[in-house]
């Protein structure tokens, strides 16, 4: 089964954070994408550009809507994911449970729709 | 005739014998059969409509044809082509194609030795991943066999409500691929105390007040169930010995109008002591594996409880024990208590005292009471505080009559 983890951080301004303290979280990001990407799990990984870069669209009836910021002001934002191809919700789990962002944010697990005419509410 | 009423009996004691082992059936190998088809078809729900099916296949053909040799995997046998049916109904070709795949995989030899597969789906009940009280409601349904107004009933939720909760907890095991197995020994500790908690809010439901003792006795059928699969595991043990405890004193603690019954009020001919001793077994078990827990200590202190003469430093003890494995305000005032009964009220005030983020809990003002009342000084406020904040009547009511008992005694001193 395919399962999205979704990296939910507190936003915050990356460059007021110590030069050690970046270096040490991109350490760990490396370690464990490294890890990930080994076991042979991998399918997609992306970190997001903060969400002061975000452009929200929205179209209706016919007229297009773009406002500048993210979808929703929320105390946690979106700021990254890993795609992955695993057997059970117990291992996605996991996974989840090790990416360095699960220590100060939120991972949120979904598995993906492959069967799309079995799809339940 | 002689020959007729022969055979008629005969067919009358087929029949009862049907009827007595599809209740049997039902009660002891319904969950391991619903197991061992959601394992393998990875579906819960078409697993447990099969496994009904079966079922009613079985209360037409029993009393009449006879009970077959192992009536377990009958059923099984029998739920695995009902399933089957059902998937080829499927609209799906690769849904279908995938299904069909599974379902050959299941037993179907009547007479097979069907594996027991209950633990696995208890873990995917109690799965972290499902709300609470849907894990509650899928381990009463799936290996509880209860009903749906069963389950409704005893929660005070709406049938519906429940019945939709129940759906939805099987659909996301089912989409989320929530496996059905014992979890892997580094997250094992969690998830057992995952399990240990849904049993025992089953058991807390049940016991009131008002008691439901059809929960309590489902709660304590599911830790006996659990303490056989897992007889390595103390706090298995210790949670079956904590539950047959707490019920063996279920009669003695409301009176028939509903009214709470102090410990040392109860009257002891209505304590169930073959359950008791049924309860000391199940510690011993647990404490001869050397590894202590909360639910091992907890069951150590309610049968503490059943000696004649309570040995309450052993009982402060065991609570100073249980608030370092689970400091909670609650068991700290259980210790409290304990320790104004082993060294005296004064004592115990002060350690209630000392036990912050507890005004809003009415045990706590009820102890405080307590405390102050046998120093023979007035507590009304605290009675009060407590009456205001207790969750039920007959709490309320205990509390009114502590209150009357005080005030009684103090007007008793005053005219000395």
């Amino acid at each position: 089964m395919r399962y999205m983890l979704l990296i939910y951080s507190p936003p915050g301004d990356w460059s007021s954070v110590p030069v050690e303290e970046q270096q040490r979280i991109m350490q760990a990001y490396g370690t464990y994408t490294e890890e990930l990407r080994a076991s042979g799990k991998m399918v997609a990984g992306d970190a997001l550009q903060p969400t002061a870069t975000a452009t929200s669209i929205r179209v209706r009836d016919g007229e297009t809507m773009t406002t500048d910021g993210p979808f929703a002001e929320t105390k946690e934002v979106l700021g990254g994911y890993y795609l992955i191809d695993v057997d059970t919700l117990d291992e996605a789990l996991d996974w989840a449970a090790k990416i360095p962002g699960a220590q100060w944010g939120t991972i949120e697990v979904r598995p993906v729709v492959t069967d799309y005419e079995n799809v339940t509410a | 005739m002689g020959h007729d009423r022969g055979a008629s009996r005969r067919h009358r004691l087929r029949e009862r014998h049907g009827i007595d082992e599809l209740t049997r059936a039902y009660r002891d190998e319904r969950a391991k059969c619903v197991a061992i088809l959601g394992r393998v078809l990875g579906d819960l729900d078409l697993a447990e409509d099969a496994v009904q099916d079966a079922f009613l296949r079985a209360a037409e053909r029993w009393p009449r044809e006879g009970v077959p040799a192992n009536p377990g995997a009958w059923i099984v046998a029998t739920a695995r082509n009902r399933a089957i049916d059902v998937i080829r109904r499927e609209q799906t070709l690769a849904r279908k194609t995938e299904l069909l795949a599974r379902a050959e995989q299941l037993p179907q030899d009547e007479e097979a030795v069907i594996p027991d597969e209950r633990l696995e789906l208890i873990f995917a009940c109690c799965h972290p991943a499902l709300a609470a009280e849907a894990q509650v409601a899928l381990t009463l349904s799936l290996v509880g066999g209860l009903t749906t107004p069963e389950i409704a009933r005893g929660f005070l939720v709406p049938e519906a409500t429940l019945a939709q909760r129940l759906v939805r907890a099987k659909r996301k095991i089912r989409d989320a691929g929530i496996p059905l197995r014992v979890p892997p020994e580094h997250v094992l500790p969690d998830r057992l105390r995952t399990v240990f908690a849904t049993i025992y809010l089953v058991f807390n439901a049940g016991y009131g007040p008002p008691p439901r003792g059809d929960l309590c006795a489902e709660a304590i059928r599911l830790a006996a169930v659990l303490a056989a699969l897992m007889p390595d595991e103390a706090e298995a043990h210790g949670l079956h010995a904590l539950l047959l405890l707490q019920d063996a004193r279920r009669d003695a603690r409301v009176t028939p109008d509903g009214e709470l019954v102090l410990l040392a009020d109860q009257d002891r001919t209505l304590w169930d002591l073959a359950q008791v001793d049924a309860g000391r077994r199940s510690l011993e078990r647990g404490l001869s594996l050397r590894a202590p827990g909360p639910y091992q200590l907890q069951a150590a202190i309610a049968s503490l409880h059943f000696d004649d003469e309570i040995d309450w430093e052993q009982v402060a003890l065991l609570y100073g024990r249980l608030l370092e494995l689970a400091p909670t305000p609650v068991v700290a005032l259980n210790r409290a208590a304990a320790v104004s009964m082993a060294s005296g009220p004064e004592a115990g005030l002060q350690l209630l005292d000392e036990t912050p983020g507890l005004e809003e809990y009415y045990l706590w003002h009820a102890a405080r009471a307590d405390c102050l009342r046998r120093l023979g000084r007035p507590a009304t406020e605290e009675y009060e505080r407590a009456i205001a904040l207790a969750p039920s009547d007959a709490e309320r009511a205990f509390l009114r009559s502590r209150q009357d008992l005080l005030a009684a005694e103090l007007e008793q001193r005053h005219d000395l």
